[in-house]
Order: structure tokens, then C-alpha cells, then sequence
């Protein structure tokens, strides 16, 4: 489904992956996860064909990766701008049925038909004429992966669609994609902050760091060993009643990357931030 | 008013049909007509992106470019169509750039219209140009700008209908847009132009000043009154040309600035719709339950 082959990707001067290789077979659900700036959305954009590699090759199910690829659907982060848009979230949908053609967005019998199939899908037929306005983070999250699906694509990239979502959100989403997964048989490449919400989903993790990747079982990848090398500094990784916490010294990683976002400061001492039981 | 009180006051108590004998009547209903459904459409997208703000600065770069060409000699249609469109080229190939750059832009555009003061200044009719082009003054339209309006409308609408599709998959998901092959740039500038032509002939009827009124107004009271895309478009070319003729209509019986009325109708429409509805609220949050 995908194939690096010694990429190298290179943004504003800075080399993000520096000779990578890895393969994701065509129905996998691979979690992408590494620290903030690790390149986990430059890795979506290259596979979109959006940042062309500086260095090696990429192949999308056996061809070189193209913008427009229609076997690839993409969900970018969820922006602030969905909280003011007063079109229904049908229309919002629809909007992006052969949105590169030009002329009058008017829709066909078979454009409706696959509206309401992705809609179908995502659960979120419901919502159709209500204004994006007045949907919850999760609602918009459906609308946004029901976008990804128009056109049946064969891989979904999906860029940190666990954000600003509470728990139990995060759980109904990862739970979304993980059945849409199963009934189209389809490839899902996941990014996110923590790997805890995924653990029941996954099949491998990508873990990003320095430049380089680390791709397997999360039994394999996730230890101390190789997350340290991935790292350059010594990690520790605790396993505590099904739920993994990635510690480097006293801190616990994944909670800091998830600080960095709020703009607060680097070193919060360590403690659990999966305070709901079963979470995972 | 430009127009003869005479006129207006021997006329006050006619029927509609006595207004319409007027060749200066005829004239405002169809140049009104024809950029109030400019406006209409071309502001739906421009709301709907949320750059209102590029319609007023283009407006203020015109007036440079309309006073410029009453320096020049040539009618200052064709110089403000030549500074909006440089401007909304120019925006569009800045971008995401201009976004944090507020200071930079309200000085440029206060520039703008002292560069405007200035052309003025050299010209003789200080006063009259200056509240015709700041204000607008459609009962001064003549029947050769009336076919100006039309070819540009036309132009307008044209470019507008053929980049439609793509320029509402760039509004509403600029990334996966740009995933899927659609340049956000190129959209961006051939929006702008359009935007910039737009600008220009909506300066005419209602005034530099005064474009939000006729190109944001109708399209944010639409985008409130319905949320699919193309009742909101025919929406918002209707409320423009209703507000555009009902404003005309009343400066007529009135003998009150035709801008001021439209103005005053854009913002009691705008302002019905944004009031709360106490019944939807209820609904939705019974539907919630």
C-alpha cells in the first residue's frame, strides 16, 4: 500500500526523515506517534504527494505518490473555522464531491447516492441539516472523516483527529475508524499525541523521532530499548493495567508533547493523565 | 442628490409607474439591478471565506485608482476596475502572509485614500466627486455605465460560475483541496479578481464607503437565514437586489441619499436575522435530550 524506500524529506532547510524505509500493507491500521515537529504531518503531506521526497522513493499501492491520488482520502486537523460555518453539515460534505472540477457545484443522482453512503458511514446522517455551527468536536470529527471517505479511497491518512477530544470522544472516534476500517477493508494511517486511546485498534505503530522511524508491533516497538535509540536518550516504558506510559527520567512524554500544545512549560512532574478508568 | 429637487417633489405623491418615466430612474434600477446580483453572489463567497475585510480594502485601493483617472481624463470606472484588480491580484498572491498583518494593511489602505485626497485636490469639482465616489450616487448613472455594469456583471458572474465548484472545496476544506489537486493560490487570486471587479461595481451604486453593505450585508443575512449553498446564494442575490431597488425606491419618495436607505435596509435585515430565535434554540435542545 505504501512504500518508503530511502526517503528523505527536507521542509524550509530542515531534513524531517533523513533515509527512511518502511512498508504498511493495504488493510493495516498503523497509529503514527513521536514527539511535536517529529514529522508525523510532513509524512502525510509526502504521502499525499504534497512535499515530493529530497531523497528515495514513495509508492502509493505501486505507483510513485501524486497530488489528487483519489485512492488516497485525507483528514487534515480539525481548524477553528468549522465553529462559524453556518452551511448545513450535508452541504459541508458535499462540498468536496469533485471539488477540483471546475463549474457549478451541482450534485448528481450518484453524488448524492455517495453522500449519503459516507454519511451512512460515519453515522452521521443525522446531523445533515444541521448547521457545522452547532456540532460538538466529535460530530465534526465524523464530518471530517465522512469527507475522507467521498470517493472510496484505499488508504485513509488521518492527521491527529484525537485532538482537543475528551476521552471518552477520543474513544468513539478511534472506535469510528476502526469499524469503517473493518467494513471497507480499507489502509489507515493514524496520528496521534498518545498511544493509550489506540491501543485496542492498532495493528502496528510508526513511532517518529530524529529523522528516523521505528514500524512494528506495539509490544516490540514500544520499549524501552528501541524508543531510547529512537530518542538518543534514555526511555522508559511502563506497562500499568493495559495502558503504556513513555517516561524519559521523571517525565512522562506523551503528557509533555500534549503540554507543548497549551503553551505550557516543559517539565510537569510525572503523573497519570488517563485519570478515566478503562480508558484504554 | 444629484437629481433637481423640482423633480423629486412634483413627483412625491406618483404611483410607481410615474417613477419609472424617468430615464435616471430607469437607469439606477437596472445598474442597481445588475451589481446588486454581482454583489449578491460574489459576497456569498467572500462571507463564506471569511474575507469580508478584502472587499473593503479593495474599495479603499479604487478610490485611488477612480480619482487617479479623473486626473487622467478617463472615467473612473475604469481606473478604480484597474487598482481593484491589481490590489485583489496582489492579495491573492500574498496569501496566508496578509493574515497577521492588520497594521500594515490599515495603513496602506489610509494611504490609499490620502493618495485619493490628493488626485482630488487637483481636480476642480472637489466636493461633488469626492461624496459621489465615497458615497455613491446611483441616481447619476447613465445609461452607457448602465451597459459598463453589464458587461463587467457579466464577466463577473461568468468567472465566478466556472471557478464555483472548486472555489467552495477550497473555502470549506483548504487542505484536503490541496490534497486532491486544487492550487488554494490560484483560486485565492482569480477569487480576488473577481472580488476586485465586483468592488468596483459596487462603488458605483453605494460608494467606496459603503460596499460591505450591499457585497457582505445580503450574503452574512442569507448564511444566517439558510444553511445549503444554493438557496443561500439565490438568497443573497435577492436580498442585495430587493435592499439595492426598496433603498432607490424610498430615496425617490423620500429625497433622502439612496446609499443611505440601502445601508439602513442591508443592516435591519442583517440584524433580524442575527437576533435569537427562541424556538430553534428550544428545538435543537429538546433534540439534544
Amino acid at each position: 500500500m505504501i512504500k518508503f524506500q530511502n526517503v528523505s524529506l527536507v521542509l524550509g532547510g530542515r531534513t524531517v526523515l533523513s533515509d527512511v524505509s518502511f512498508e504498511i500493507s493495504p488493510t493495516e491500521f498503523v497509529g503514527v506517534l513521536g514527539p511535536n515537529g517529529a514529522g508525523k504531518t510532513t509524512l502525510m503531506r509526502a504521502v499525499l504527494g504534497l512535499i515530493p521526497p529530497a531523497q528515495g522513493s514513495i509508492a502509493i499501492l505501486g505507483k510513485p505518490a501524486i497530488r489528487g491520488n483519489p485512492a488516497v482520502g485525507y483528514m487534515p486537523q480539525l481548524r477553528g473555522q468549522m465553529a462559524h460555518l453556518r452551511l448545513s453539515c450535508r452541504d459541508f460534505v458535499a462540498g468536496v464531491v469533485n471539488g477540483y472540477r471546475l463549474g457549478l457545484p451541482v450534485l448528481g443522482k450518484a453524488d448524492h447516492a455517495e453522500i449519503d453512503r459516507v454519511l451512512d458511514l460515519v453515522g452521521a446522517r443525522s446531523l445533515a441539516r444541521r448547521p457545522v455551527a452547532e456540532t460538538s468536536g466529535g460530530e465534526r470529527q465524523r464530518l471530517l472523516l465522512a469527507q475522507a471517505l467521498i470517493g472510496k479511497p484505499r488508504l485513509l491518512l488521518l492527521d491527529e483527529p484525537l485532538i482537543s477530544l475528551d476521552p471518552h470522544h477520543q474513544r468513539s472516534v478511534i472506535e469510528l475508524v476502526k469499524s469503517v476500517q473493518t467494513e471497507l477493508g480499507i489502509g489507515v494511517l493514524l496520528s496521534a499525541h498518545e498511544l493509550n486511546p489506540l491501543l485496542g485498534a492498532l495493528d502496528r505503530v510508526m513511532y517518529l523521532a530524529r529523522g528516523q522511524v521505528a514500524l512494528g508491533n506495539v509490544d516490540d516497538v514500544i520499549t524501552g530499548p528501541v524508543l531510547s535509540q529512537l530518542y538518543g536518550s534514555e526511555i522508559d516504558v511502563v506497562r500499568l493495567k493495559g495502558r503504556i506510559f513513555v517516561m524519559s527520567g521523571r517525565y512522562d512524554v506523551e503528557h509533555d508533547e500534549h503540554r507543548h500544545d497549551d503553551g505550557a512549560g516543559h517539565h510537569h512532574h510525572q503523573h497519570s493523565h488517563q485519570t478515566h478508568p478503562g480508558d484504554a | 442628490m444629484m437629481v433637481p429637487v423640482t423633480i423629486i417633489t412634483s413627483t412625491r405623491t406618483k404611483p410607481i409607474r410615474a417613477m419609472l418615466e424617468y430615464d435616471f430612474m430607469r437607469s439606477a434600477f437596472a445598474a442597481a439591478a445588475i451589481v446588486a446580483l454581482v454583489s449578491g453572489a460574489v459576497g456569498y463567497f467572500l462571507v463564506l471565506r471569511g474575507q469580508t475585510f478584502a472587499g473593503h480594502a479593495l474599495a479603499h485601493v479604487g478610490f485611488t485608482g477612480a480619482t487617479g483617472a479623473f486626473l487622467l481624463g478617463v472615467a473612473p470606472l475604469w481606473g478604480m476596475v484597474a487598482t481593484t484588480m491589481i490590489a485583489g491580484i496582489g492579495m491573492g498572491l500574498m496569501g496566508e502572509r496578509l493574515a497577521q498583518r492588520d497594521v500594515a494593511i490599515g495603513i496602506v489602505l489610509a494611504l490609499a485614500l490620502g493618495i485619493g485626497l490628493l488626485f482630488l485636490h487637483f481636480f476642480a469639482t472637489f466636493a461633488t466627486q469626492a461624496t459621489a465616489l465615497l458615497f455613491g450616487n446611483v441616481l447619476a448613472v447613465d445609461t452607457a455605465t448602465v451597459w459598463t455594469l453589464l458587461g463587467l456583471g457579466v464577466v463577473c458572474l461568468v468567472a465566478l460560475a466556472v471557478i464555483s465548484r472548486p472555489l467552495l472545496f477550497a473555502s470549506l476544506q483548504p487542505e484536503l483541496a490541496e490534497a486532491k489537486g486544487v492550487s488554494l493560490r490560484l483560486y485565492s487570486v482569480l477569487f480576488l479578481a473577481i472580488v476586485a471587479l465586483a468592488t468596483a461595481e459596487c462603488a458605483q451604486i453605494v460608494g467606496v464607503l459603503l460596499v460591505f453593505t450591499l457585497m457582505v450585508g445580503p450574503a452574512a443575512s442569507a448564511q444566517r437565514l439558510t444553511s445549503s449553498v444554493g438557496k443561500g446564494l439565490l438568497l443573497s442575490a435577492s436580498l442585495a437586489l430587493a435592499e439595492a431597488w426598496l433603498g432607490i425606491t424610498l430615496a425617490f419618495y423620500t429625497d433622502w441619499p439612496s446609499s443611505f436607505w440601502i445601508t439602513a435596509l442591508s443592516a435591519g435585515v442583517y440584524l433580524a436575522t442575527a437576533l435569537p430565535r427562541p424556538s430553534s434554540t428550544l428545538r435543537r435542545q429538546a433534540a439534544r435530550r
